[in-house]
């Protein structure tokens, strides 16, 4: 449904978008992750027709966004980060300019009042935009983005502005979107590509870092060797018993949580599953385990694992250049 | 294309904008017919247009200035370039939009022509002549800024910038006549708006002239579709 090949975006003798190709596939929702300024909406203005790329291609559909623009936007509704409201038209208006200006061929009473009932906006359908809310201003950009029901479906930080409530109906919609169209969306908050994406693509300093799914991106990175452990009893002497075991490598005491129970993160070899041992060696004693938790990566500490690696990278270029 | 244009009309309304040219551009036209006709007893309707084309210079900046610097800074520039629809069509509408409005104020002048007709014989070429040298000046002037709009996203420097343009426009005649280099002086004066306008305003059609105002307005729609194309690649 969507190529992208070899992207890149020069701004001078910056690049905001440094050879990025991904593919997105009809039905699929694409989060697009990563820190401010690493070049999601420049990607995302790229992939809509509103910026050039310098080299490389996008496709939408089949159709070259440079080559057949007019075919290629016909089949994209784009939410851009600030929704691009006229604030002195009524919502009534501003619908019905963006309904023509897309030559949308629908039934258009209907259509525009299916997509307001789909976005909730049908009781501020006659107030002028710029007297409504950050919200209701978001979700008729929204709605703008989905007359003509195109089939891909680019946001650009949809909920960022929102509150929770709001946030969460508009991941709702969003996911229920994904059912019938191809959906990318960028954001720079976790649990969101969480929630509403199966599929990341993260995205630093104009590089593609990692492209997987969520759960995927957690497993390969995350260490299954790695515990946080609970132990009750007297922590020097515990601390001398598992430091002892087999394979392990650095016990930290992490100090009391509860009541004479001590927090330790324990650390082994790869390959090493110490649990077992653990387990024997404190029931011998009688000193009972309380928690036992692999300390497996969030997809914030994946996150922040992959830009800051990245980011090291790219200084190291810099200095031998 | 023609949903930018009924958009763009409907924002002159909506904001006093619009309502603003119509009124400054009736009443001076009034104001010059009155002085000029009524009190003067004459039937030569050329003298209100002629006072008319300074009047335009300096209120089309007030037409063009939101035009496409609005859009830039809304970032609505945004849903038009990523709709299906062509950069030509877009500017075009915006061209239109402005031309029509002034074509709407131009039309005071046809009240006042009908109203010396009922009362004495009007050299309708004159009047036509007039009419159409004043259209093809502003159609001139809004491609002017319209394409200085297109340059910075805040609507009171693309007013100034377009209001001094305006001004050296206006003061070209006055440069020309301190000119004694022969050469320099046909140049000057072969670009000077005033100059090509005041045949018009004697009744004189001169192809020449209608060709120099249509290649104005094609030669800075066209930059201005270059200004959206640089930006782009930019």
């Amino acid at each position: 449904m969507i190529e992208v090949k070899n992207l890149t975006k020069r701004y001078g003798g910056k690049r905001a978008v440094d050879n990025i190709s991904f593919r997105v596939e009809k039905g699929e929702i694409l989060g697009f992750l990563g820190p401010n300024g690493a070049g999601k909406s420049t990607t995302m203005n790229i992939l809509t027709g509103y910026l050039s790329s310098t080299e490389g291609t996008a496709l939408i559909d089949e159709f070259d966004i440079l080559e057949n623009p007019i075919e290629a936007k016909k089949k994209i509704g784009y939410l851009p980060e600030q929704p691009p409201l006229y604030m002195d038209m009524t919502v009534k208006d501003y619908l019905d300019f963006m309904y023509e200006l897309k030559k949308v061929t629908l039934p258009k009473k209907q259509h525009i009042s299916e997509v307001c009932e789909l976005v909730k906006i049908t009781d501020v359908y006659g107030r002028i935009i710029k007297n409504l809310s950050k919200g209701y201003k978001q979700r008729v950009g929204l709605a703008q983005a989905l007359l003509g029901n195109p089939d891909v479906l680019i946001l650009d930080e949809p909920t960022v502005g929102l509150d929770p409530k709001q946030i969460i109906e508009i991941r709702n919609l969003i996911k229920s979107l994904g059912k019938k169209h191809t959906i990318i969306l960028s954001s720079h908050i976790l649990p969101e590509v969480q929630a509403t994406c199966e599929r990341v693509v993260v995205i630093n300093k104009g590089k593609i870092v990692a492209d997987d799914t969520p759960d995927n991106l957690s497993k390969s990175l995350s260490t299954d060797h790695n515990f946080i452990v609970r132990i009750e009893g007297p922590e020097g002497e515990v601390m001398k018993l598992i430091s002892t075991i087999p394979g392990m490598v650095k016990v930290t005491n992490m100090g009391p949580r509860e009541k004479s129970a001590f927090d330790y993160t324990l650390e082994a070899e790869e390959g090493v599953d110490v649990r077992r041992e653990l387990f024997t060696r404190l029931a011998d004693r009688k000193w009972p385990i309380l928690a036992l938790k692999s300390t497996e990566l969030t997809l914030e500490d994946i996150f922040l694992q992959l830009t800051r690696d990245d980011a090291a990278a790219l200084t190291n270029d810099g200095g031998d250049k | 294309m023609l949903a930018i244009l009924k958009r763009e009309l409907k924002a002159y309304f909506a904001s006093p904008i619009g309502y603003i040219f119509l009124a400054v551009f009736c009443l001076f036209a009034g104001l010059f017919f009155f002085a000029g006709c009524i009190s003067n007893a004459s039937s030569d309707i050329s003298v209100v247009f002629s006072s008319m084309f300074t009047i335009t210079l300096f209120l089309m900046p007030i037409l063009t200035m939101r035009l496409l610097s609005e859009e830039r800074k809304q970032k609505t520039d945004q849903a038009l370039l990523t709709a299906p629809v062509n950069l030509f069509g877009l500017v075009m509408g915006k061209f239109l939009a402005a031309l029509l409005l002034f074509t709407i104020a131009l039309c005071v002048t046809i009240f006042m022509v009908l109203l010396l007709a009922a009362m004495g014989p009007i050299e309708w070429a004159k009047f036509f002549g007039n009419f159409l040298g004043l259209f093809l000046v502003g159609a001139s002037l809004i491609s002017i800024g319209l394409f200085i709009s297109s340059l910075t996203e805040n609507q009171v420097i693309a007013a100034v910038g377009s209001f001094a343009v305006m001004l050296a426009l206006y003061m070209l005649d006055a440069v020309s006549s301190l000119i004694n280099n022969s050469v320099v002086k046909t140049i000057v004066d072969s670009i000077s708006i005033s100059q090509r306008y005041s045949d018009f305003t004697m009744g004189v059609f001169n192809f020449a002239n209608a060709i120099f105002f249509l290649s104005i307005i094609s030669i800075f729609i066209f930059f201005t579709i270059r200004v959206f194309e640089k930006r782009r690649w930019g």
